[in-house]
């Protein structure tokens, strides 16, 4: 009887989430796989809003004040955690829900993406209403930072399988759409709180919520288009390779053994070394440029570097991971370490000189590097551990990133002060910091150096893989 | 085929022109900025 009942409950609610289920997303005959990179778009640049969050910061200190900050008002350093919250969970949730995305398919990854990022924008919009930084915190920093990691990671498997010829570029196109996202969010939460404010009011929370249900059908877009291709499916004239090529396993590696393997970690200190070399300097770019070459660049030159650089950083992720596709991943890594080390060697030159061209070209090419670094890391891993569980293996990869996103700016910020402190004038402070990050990427082209094929104790036997997704599914029951 | 078509241009247009719109945003800001 009480199973009746509880069947009787469960079934509308299990048939109307059965179409998230992987089983539901698998493409039928004459679906083009040219409909994957948008529906990873629309995630992708949705999420990529986080880049943009601090065109509220400076709103946000006036909430009560309004046309200036009160004591009452939130300061800027409380409102720093934002972002660095949903950073951090967005490192955190990758790595606890990579499996879950992996096993239950893009669709309900993506769909549960959609509900938390849409979900913080709107927790956050009560916490501005109430004037709670706590609420905001859990909104945006946990709740949508969870949104983050599962939006992050959850269309790349589903592209690399779909795109076996150029897994490199059908990411890079992915994660490129991240760096965009803060090019539509940042004009667009600006023209929103214009629109929203009143002499008496600042419109934050209202644009919060606009932007929740903006992102909220926009992802849900991606969810309903994308698909997996059936079992076998390869692209027309694609041949796959029958045997592994030294850098290319035709194997697939389970999730934690890849944890086991050295490869991992020394992948994890590839991209942890190049975003920390990136990171630091990309929030002190425009300070550092103005500093460098006093009375050249001013405060408004220095913003329209900036978003120049910005540019490069999204551009690089497109070209480097297509390169990655003809040049192999090391090698590509092995450009971005190597001419990396050497450009940030070239900045003090740049400063020396007193050459503003110089230090824009370095700049530009460093940045998109940085940029290329994430975008060619899921296809590293799909040529080490094969494609299927790349996007779980991903997921705790991105543990790097977190780490690195408090490693770097803390890095930059304290070798400044130091110098700075020991008398050294600001326009010279930043020249230790760019020998020591060009020896933090020697340390990574030495990291790179190391990467040698998984070991073939590693690799998923046909049995193991039925006998773990069962035991998946019925950890999951 | 021509179904198809029309469902990769929407989706395409979807992300395409907001992302290009996006970029011409952040570039003629850069531009003003040098001037």
């Amino acid at each position: 009887m009480i199973a009746l009942q509880q069947s009787a409950v469960a079934t509308p609610a299990s048939t109307w989430f059965s179409f998230l289920n992987r089983e539901r997303t698998v493409a039928r005959p004459g679906y083009t796989r040219w409909l994957i990179p948008p529906a990873a778009l629309c995630i992708h640049l949705c999420i990529g809003q986080a880049y943009a969050f601090s065109v509220f910061n400076l709103p946000m200190t006036k909430l009560i004040g309004v046309t200036q900050a009160t004591p009452a008002d939130w300061s800027l350093t409380d409102l720093g955690w934002v972002f660095s919250l949903a950073i951090f969970f967005l490192g955190f949730s990758a790595a606890l829900s990579g499996r879950w995305v992996e096993e239950g398919g893009p669709r309900r990854a993506m769909f549960t993406a959609a509900l938390c990022w849409s979900g913080g924008f709107f927790l956050s919009a009560i916490g501005v209403y109430f004037h709670s930084l706590w609420l905001i915190y859990i909104g945006y920093g946990v709740l949508g930072g969870f949104g983050l990691g599962m939006g992050y990671i959850s269309p790349v498997s589903t592209l690399i399988k779909w795109f076996p010829d150029r897994p490199g570029m059908a990411t890079g196109m992915a994660i490129m759409g991240f760096g965009g996202g803060a090019f539509i969010a940042s004009p667009l939460s600006v023209w929103l709180m214009s629109q929203l404010s009143t002499p008496t009011h600042i419109g934050v929370a209202e644009a919060f919520v606009v932007l929740g249900l903006t992102y909220l059908c926009f992802m849900m877009v991606g969810a309903v288009i994308v698909r997996v291709p059936p079992p076998g499916w390869v692209p027309a004239g694609y041949v796959a390779p029958t045997t592994s090529q030294p850098l290319v396993s035709t194997h697939d590696v389970f999730v934690y053994d890849a944890l086991k393997t050295p490869q991992f970690w020394l992948i994890w200190c590839v991209l942890c070394l190049n975003v920390t070399a990136g990171i630091g300097v990309l929030g002190q770019a425009s300070a550092m440029s103005q500093e460098m070459f006093p009375g050249k660049i001013t405060a408004v030159a220095a913003s329209g570097l900036v978003g120049l650089f910005s540019l490069f950083n999204m551009a690089g992720r497109f070209f480097w991971s297509s390169a990655s596709d003809y040049i192999g991943r090391k090698t590509t890594y092995f450009v971005f370490f190597s001419l990396g080390a050497t450009l940030y060697a070239v900045v003090p030159l740049a400063d020396k000189i007193g050459s503003v061209a110089l230090f824009v070209l370095c700049y530009a090419l460093i940045f998109s590097m940085y940029g290329g670094g994430f975008a060619t890391i899921p296809a590293y891993l799909r040529d080490m551990f094969g494609t299927r569980y790349v996007g779980a293996i991903h997921g705790m990869l991105l543990t790097a990133w977190s780490m690195a996103g408090i490693f770097g700016p803390v890095l930059v910020n304290y070798i400044r002060e130091y110098n700075i402190a020991h008398g050294i004038a600001p326009a010279q402070a930043y020249n230790v910091t760019m020998y020591i990050m060009a020896s933090l990427l020697v340390v990574g082209l030495i990291c790179n150096a190391f990467v040698r094929p998984v070991s073939a104790r590693f690799y998923m036997a046909p049995a193991t893989d039925a006998v773990r997704a069962s035991a998946a599914v019925g950890g999951r029951r | 085929m021509k179904r198809n078509r029309v469902k990769l241009v929407l989706a395409w247009g979807l992300v395409g022109i907001p992302l290009v719109w996006g970029v011409v945003e952040t570039l003629v800001n850069a531009i003003k900025a040098f001037q």
